[in-house]
């Protein structure tokens, strides 16, 4: 077999699909109006956007009214968390999130700490799962947010959201979701999960780089985040990223319409995966839980070798995947959503994480188990910490 | 983000594996950091004539290994001790900033095998 390209990574980014990509064309060159200018091309820009806001709303079950644009999910990661953090902050100075969240809420929250917030991480299992009851017994007196990620990025973990939700309502405290990795996968309504913010991103579900929204529950009180014009009513300054948006309600709609068939396509690509490396190659675990996981993500430790090494020699075979091993991320640690689970650190640096997608099929995983299995013995038959087990048995 | 040396270097690593009754043996790193070097000498008078290495790490780490390996044979002890990490990583025509620390550990490998040589002729 050849080195066809295999591309496993969706979790990264996936490609703009062909017809979200035709409704953004024309807004970068014959419909380039400001939508704040009053003339037609200006109105046509404005009909847009407001066409993608009610498709965004549609797809999470919120109104119109509650959806705002921003440039990324970082960005709507970021205006949850340090908006009500602000906006909120004679009410009380702490918040709930957890140890698995993604770097945008974590270096958030992190960043309010420094400025007089008191900040819980709560731990997660085995399985990177937490428990309302943690959460219900994290609430004091003074919390004002509870922020826990829907889904997992890495090991693809799906929380206990609408629990959490509950809690958090019956509490009267506002409650943040990181779906970034979840819209698009998992279907989503705002009111069934009492979630007040939620922030996504359109780049992982084949709309475009560099937007992305964040629901805003009417009567949640959070400050603008970006000060400027009137854009998003005042609340984001900015001249709206027209194309970007049209892109984002296109494809989030597509993405919803599809979400059944999606889902079935994918954990069908995702549980023979996991099968077949569990049955095929020593010295492996699965991490994340097996059931409650996003249905394109699967994500090993192999004992004995390193991550980055085994995806050097996966882009060798024409196959893109990623890993939390430290020399992948540039620090000298691997991730902390597989120390959060209890990984020690050898096993973390092993990890390998592969999200199927849209373009992926039952061949693709052929072509991954023809050589995985001889990467992952090839690597070992080089790391001293195998011969070491070897000469221990 | 590798130089085409250091992927020579990683999808075809020289000299890989043990040496029997190797004269010296150097382990250095540790898992928790993700990266182990083991090196294997073979000396005779004062020569290394022969050495392998076994590695758990990343491209760069197996790369700096395999080249580290390659440098020192032939090499007298003393030669072999003036390897720096920087003359291991210019043999591979650089490594990113980032991982600097991987041709650390090739030089500090060099070093522990030729010590554990010595403890060992110390003791014959």
């Amino acid at each position: 077999m050849g080195n066809r390209f295999i591309y496993l990574d969706h979790a990264a980014t996936t490609a703009v699909k062909p017809e979200v990509l035709e409704e953004m064309l024309p807004y970068f060159t014959e419909k380039y109006g400001n939508p704040s200018s009053i003339y037609s091309i200006g109105r046509e820009s404005r009909k847009a956007i407001d066409e993608a806001r009610d498709r965004v709303a549609a797809a999470l079950g919120a109104k119109s009214n509650e959806i705002f644009f921003t440039g990324s999910g970082t960005e709507a990661d970021n205006w949850a968390i340090k908006g009500i953090a602000y906006t909120n902050r004679k009410k009380g100075k702490h918040i709930i999130t957890t140890a698995i969240e993604h770097h945008a809420v974590l270096h958030t929250c992190q960043y309010l700490e420094s400025d007089g917030f008191e900040v819980t991480y709560l731990p997660v299992d085995k399985d990177g799962l937490v428990s309302p009851e943690q959460v219900r017994e994290a609430i004091r007196p003074d919390t004002i947010l509870i922020s826990v990620m829907f889904a997992n990025n890495e090991i693809g973990t799906i929380q206990p959201i609408a629990e959490i939700g509950k809690i958090a309502r019956e509490k009267g405290v506002y409650f943040h979701t990181d779906a970034v990795q979840a819209v698009g996968n998992i279907p989503i309504n705002v009111d069934e999960l009492n979630v007040d913010l939620l922030s996504l991103s359109a780049h992982k579900f084949y709309g475009p780089k560099g937007v992305g929204a964040l629901y805003i529950r009417k009567g949640t009180k959070i400050n603008s985040f970006i000060h400027g014009g009137a854009q998003e009513r005042g609340r984001r300054a900015s001249t709206e990223a027209v194309a970007n948006i049209v892109g984002l309600g296109k494809a989030i709609e597509i993405a919803t319409a599809n979400i059944d068939e999606y889902n079935k396509k994918l954990i069908a690509l995702r549980d023979r995966t996991i099968d077949e490396v569990m049955s095929k190659i020593p010295y492996v675990r699965l991490n994340g839980h097996r059931e409650k996981r996003l249905p394109g993500n699967v994500n090993f430790s192999f004992e004995f070798i390193e991550g980055e090494s085994l995806l050097l020699m996966l882009d060798m075979k024409g196959i893109a995947a990623s890993s939390g091993s430290a020399c992948t991320s540039g620090s000298l640690d691997p991730s902390h959503v597989l120390l959060a689970i209890g990984l020690p650190h050898e096993i973390a640096h092993g990890s390998l994480r592969i999200t199927f997608g849209e373009e992926n099929t039952q061949e693709d995983v052929d072509q991954l188990m023809e050589v995985l299995p001889d990467i992952v013995s090839r690597l070992r038959e080089m790391s001293p910490l195998y011969e070491a087990v070897r000469k221990g048995v | 983000m590798y130089s085409e040396k250091v992927m020579d270097h990683f999808m075809n690593p020289r000299n890989v594996g043990e040496i029997e009754n190797a004269d010296g043996v150097g382990q250095v790193g540790n898992p928790k950091c993700g990266d182990i070097m083991k090196m294997y000498l073979k000396i005779e008078n004062g020569i290394i004539q022969d050495a392998k290495f076994k590695t758990f790490g990343c491209g760069a780490a197996v790369a700096t290994s395999s080249m580290a390996t390659e440098l020192v044979k032939g090499k007298t002890i003393e030669e072999a001790l003036k390897i720096t990490n920087k003359a291991v990583a210019e043999a591979l025509d650089g490594l990113p900033p980032v991982k600097m620390h991987c041709s650390n550990l090739a030089e500090e490998a060099i070093k522990a095998a030729i010590e554990d040589y010595k403890i060992g002729r110390a003791h014959v």
